[in-house]
């Protein structure tokens, strides 16, 4: 596989939400609106790329048999260092995403790509591969976001282009869960044709 | 390079090594970031005094106090002065009767006790309903309204304020929060 492929297939061939359906709890959570799931998609590729990078470079350091714990520090100081710095220059976005931002520590892609691709590849390809799958993640969560915010909340990105209340539902927790469904029938669909 | 062997003593210095680095390197952020993070709070408060107590001249700030609400709590109070004349105070005020957790509010109040504004601070009501509290529609009719007069109750209640469509406990909790900044307020006899 090339390195472009390399890059590409978290977009659609291995989507980690709408294929491998990995880390659906901060999807649901944080895509009330376009912004939100971006924020969060962009902070989780940040993450991503940092943790399989060192990775990658520490895989045959790491004994096997305590790989994952040293995997879980490692994501955990990136997770903290997004943490901080998100405090300190998005205070707006990282009192929105609350909770999920740490949480990221324990979001299934991470560790799942440091486990299943960084241990095993080199540094390039271990960088690419979690661009790769951000990006994937990052745009995942902004078509749900914008979907859910569209109907739900008649704006985008902010901006209200409609008076009044959209479908409240989908702005709710039952709404995510629809709108996720929908979002991976249609990507079936689209890998079928 | 050889795979490391996974015994005792290479399993204990890895992990030790990783923590160490991970650590060290966790301080050097928060050094680094410890400034804009409290610069960033600052200035949220400092917006929040600005909505809710017309122009002032000196720093609220630093001229923080707090008074006792009267049921063991105490609330964090900002002077606004212009000219060394007090204008207003702005009430960092919270209830924890919210529909979801607390809800934190800056309040303004004009020395005689007219509310001048208000603004949100923090609230995890439902998105959709409760969240309204922060729209104009809602808190704005508390504007230039005097809870001496203005009944801080809603409309179910048998009082004046014009509840949020399906979210009466939030909009209580809201009146909740204000009633005790303005009581706080009187009771430290603050007019």
């Amino acid at each position: 596989m090339n390195q472009l492929q390399n890059l590409t297939k978290g977009l659609l061939k291995e989507n980690p939400i709408l294929v491998l359906v990995l880390g659906t709890c901060p999807t649901l959570a944080t895509t009330s609106s376009s912004l939100n799931g971006m924020g969060m998609g962009i902070a989780t590729t940040f993450v991503l790329i940092g943790s399989n990078v060192v990775i990658s470079l520490l895989a045959n350091v790491i004994p096997d048999k305590v790989r994952i714990p040293s995997f879980i520090v490692i994501i955990a100081s990136f997770v903290t260092i997004v943490d901080l710095v998100m405090q300190a220059y998005v205070p707006d976005l990282y009192k929105t995403l609350g909770i999920f931002i740490p949480l990221i520590v324990v979001n299934c892609i991470v560790l799942g790509r440091a486990e299943a691709y960084a241990s095993k590849n080199p540094v390039l390809s271990s960088f690419i591969d979690g661009l790769g799958m951000g990006l994937g993640f990052t745009v995942a969560l902004g078509i749900l976001g914008a979907f859910r915010e569209i109907v739900g909340s008649g704006s985008i990105f902010g901006h209200k282009f409609i008076e009044g209340d959209g479908i409240l539902v989908f702005i709710l927790a039952p709404g995510a869960f629809m709108a996720l469904g929908y979002l991976i029938a249609l990507v079936n669909k689209i890998k079928k044709t | 390079m050889a795979k490391t062997e996974s015994t005792f003593k290479n399993m204990v210095l890895s992990l030790t090594l990783i923590s160490l680095i991970s650590s060290a390197s966790l301080g050097f952020v928060y050094e680094f970031t410890k400034k804009p993070i409290e610069v960033a709070n600052l200035n949220k408060k400092l917006n929040a005094i600005k909505q809710v107590v017309p122009d002032f001249t000196n720093n609220p700030n630093d001229e923080m106090f707090r008074l006792p609400t009267g049921d063991g709590d105490s609330l964090d109070i900002y002077p606004a002065k212009k000219d060394d004349i007090i204008i207003g105070y702005a009430v960092n005020t919270f209830t924890s009767k919210g529909f979801s957790g607390n809800i934190s509010l800056m309040a303004g109040f004009k020395p005689d006790g007219t509310i001048i504004n208000i603004t949100v601070l923090e609230q995890k009501e439902t998105p959709g309903l409760g969240t309204k509290m922060t729209e104009p529609e809602f808190k704005n009719q508390f504007n230039d309204k005097n809870p001496a007069e203005f009944e801080l109750k809603v409309k179910k209640d048998g009082g004046p304020v014009d509840a949020i469509t399906a979210a009466t406990i939030s909009s209580r909790a809201f009146c909740d929060a204000v009633t005790k900044a303005y009581n706080t307020l009187q009771k430290g006899g603050l007019k």
